[in-house]
């Protein structure tokens, strides 16, 4: 982690306001921000750990914990709530309840039209998605491991 | 000759199977010994056609669509790429009513072009607003944008002449041009969609920003659920190369924070601060990132900027009505047939977006209420839904169009329910700094409870704490939270019984 953590500090050593860059970068390498960086990253910015903490905890994409195999973000907002949004967020929750995938809300992809819409794995996204549809991009997730 | 083949690379067209698509029809191509071309355009905007297929022929574009993977082997057998025939054709894309009867100004480029070419840009008119401003003095710049009637597209709608006049009149070494792309609003993905097809028109908006106040830095504050137009961005100033001259763009990740597109919350979250927002005054213009000098613009505002340097302020301030002055791409969303983007003058209704162009609810059940201007917009019931759409005919009837997002809800949507969700999304994403968003919007959450579980005498209780957020938050998150809530209210009583 060390390594990894100076890398992506020399890499932002010149930016100004750099801290948001910095805890992508660590949660794009690791999956989440770890507690033995916090110190490490306060250093590097001269600012208290509490600065940091406060930081990670306040921004809704930053994890503290280590997610699962596959993060599942299904949307929440008004526009999907419109086309059965909610009924899809209950369906995936149960689908989901055992197993290694992280489910997560997200509110708003971008995708208003043709709801509902759930991204995977912060890249793939899939729209107008019915309790079938999430069953079998879950399965397919499952046999690419 | 190879044949040119546009698949749309745009996120909506991604969720919808565009990848598979391309890739199938580059195999077969090749299988049938075709000289072919893909083009990953951005999107048109109809998105129930999705993923659209372009060939390019002497008639036209010609489109076919929705296009799955299963039908790519039946296209070419159709000779598609000589435009047969084919259930899924559609004809010349630009002869299909529903775009044929908009008026695209800021987003006529995106999907027609593709959006990692600055050729294809410059073959489009791009790049000769940049070239007018270079010619002309800061303040000239300022005056046409003022003259246009531009004004801020993110939802707030304040002149965008003076603010940059603002800028350009506050001395320091130091200014900033920030481009608000936290574009958080439910029902909204004009700002994605530009950025995503067409990139370069945003980047010459911040800088001819930057000649017209004398700033040399860009940031551009992109939402962390939007990796595609961060990757398109970041390609797009990739190659401008010296194209922009002095003037440098970064662009930053935000983190999932709505009130980011505060514009003070976000000057903060760019800081690398928690995203508090901040006491006005002063104002961003005159204190703004980093303590400077700051235009902080949505990506709208900034994209319709180069037109109007190389069309003049009157070619944009003789579209729309009243005090709206150029056009608006109205995104249509939620429980409609034709969902996509419109781009239209100000001054059509709100019932011919959601008739004429969306062809009524998707479910085909009644339209019941149609919430416009995102998550701290109004409700509004069949009765309003002949209201012009313009900012003051929108303030009038107690109801904003903020960002143009428009989002239609069938007769089966419990609104007493919608408003708890209004509440309940203001204490998710509160920013805690002011009382009344902090601690009214949970105390929202738990009248409107009580409401529902049969206390009619709570309701008195709940227009009493929408007044206290109305006036008594520091900014719009709280401040605004009351309209859904109220309008719910209000046009559906019967829901609350």
């Amino acid at each position: 982690m060390i390594a990894t953590l100076h890398a992506i500090f020399v890499k932002h050593r010149q930016q100004a306001g750099a801290l948001l860059p910095i805890l992508h970068d660590i949660q794009h390498a690791l999956g989440f921000v770890p507690d033995d960086a916090v110190p490490l990253i306060a250093k590097e910015l001269n600012l208290s750990r509490a600065e940091v903490h406060g930081v990670i905890t306040y921004y809704h994409h930053f994890r503290q914990t280590s997610p699962g195999k596959h993060v599942v973000r299904v949307c929440c907002a008004e526009a999907c709530q419109a086309n059965g949004g909610e009924a899809l967020a209950e369906h995936a929750a149960a689908r989901l309840q055992h197993g290694d995938t992280t489910l997560e809300p997200v509110y708003c992809l971008g995708l208003c039209a043709i709801g509902p819409a759930i991204q995977i794995d912060e890249t793939q996204l899939h729209a107008r998605v019915t309790a079938e549809k999430f069953d079998a991009l879950i399965g397919a997730l499952g046999g690419r491991k | 000759m190879s044949i040119s083949v546009y698949v749309p690379g745009d996120a909506a067209a991604l969720a919808l199977g565009a990848e598979d698509v391309a890739a199938a029809i580059e195999q077969t191509a090749a299988s049938h010994k075709l000289d072919v071309n893909i083009v990953r355009n951005g999107s048109r905007g109809l998105f129930w056609l999705e993923p659209l297929v372009e060939v390019v022929t002497e008639q036209g574009r010609i489109a076919y669509g929705p296009v799955t993977l299963t039908d790519v082997a039946g296209l070419f057998d159709a000779n598609f790429t000589a435009g047969g025939k084919h259930p899924l054709r559609l004809g010349n894309i630009e002869a299909l009513p529903y775009l044929a009867r908009q008026h695209r100004v800021t987003m006529r480029r995106v999907g027609v072009i593709d959006p990692r070419s600055p050729d294809a840009y410059q073959a489009h008119g791009g790049g000769r607003g940049l070239d007018v401003a270079r010619s002309m003095k800061p303040a000239e710049i300022v005056r046409m944008i003022t003259e246009s009637g531009l004004r801020g597209r993110g939802g707030a709608a304040f002149p965008t002449g003076i603010k940059w006049k603002t800028v350009l009149d506050t001395a320091a070494q130091q200014k900033y041009i920030v481009c608000n792309a936290d574009e958080g609003d439910s029902g909204t993905f004009s700002d994605r969609m530009l950025m995503e097809g067409d990139p370069h028109c945003l980047i010459e908006g911040m800088a001819i920003a930057g000649l017209a106040v004398g700033a040399d830095k860009g940031y551009i504050y992109v939402r962390s659920e939007y990796p595609h137009a961060f990757a398109a961005l970041n390609d797009a100033i990739n190659l401008a190369g010296d194209w922009l001259g002095d003037f440098h763009i970064e662009v930053r990740q935000a983190a999932g924070a709505y009130v980011c597109g505060e514009e003070t919350a976000l000057l903060e979250s760019l800081e690398g601060k928690r995203g508090i927002v901040r006491s006005k005054p002063p104002l961003p213009a005159i204190s703004g990132l980093f303590g400077q000098p700051t235009v902080i613009n949505n990506v709208i505002t900034f994209a319709s900027v180069p037109d109007i340097l190389a069309q003049g302020a009157a070619f944009y301030r003789d579209l729309g009505v009243g005090r709206s002055r150029g056009t608006l791409p109205f995104q249509l969303a939620g429980n409609i047939k034709f969902g996509g983007l419109i781009e239209v003058p100000f001054g059509i209704t709100l019932r011919e977006l959601l008739y004429d162009y969306g062809g009524g609810s998707r479910s085909g059940r009644p339209l019941r209420a149609v919430q416009v201007g995102g998550p701290l917009g109004a409700y509004l019931p069949e009765s309003q839904f002949d209201t012009v759409l313009d900012y003051e005919a929108f303030a009038a009837v107690g109801a904003v169009l903020g960002h143009g997002g428009i989002v239609a809800f069938d007769d089966t949507v419990d609104m007493a329910k919608q408003a708890r969700y209004a509440m309940k999304f203001c204490a998710l994403e509160s920013c805690g700094k002011c009382t009344p968003c902090r601690i009214g919007s949970t105390r929202g959450v738990e009248v409107i409870d009580r409401i529902r579980a049969g206390q009619k005498e709570q309701i008195p209780l709940l227009r009493d704490l929408c007044d206290t957020l109305t006036y008594g938050s520091m900014c719009a998150m709280g401040g605004m939270t009351p309209y859904p809530v109220l309008s719910a209210l209000n046009h559906f009583p019967e829901d609350f019984q």
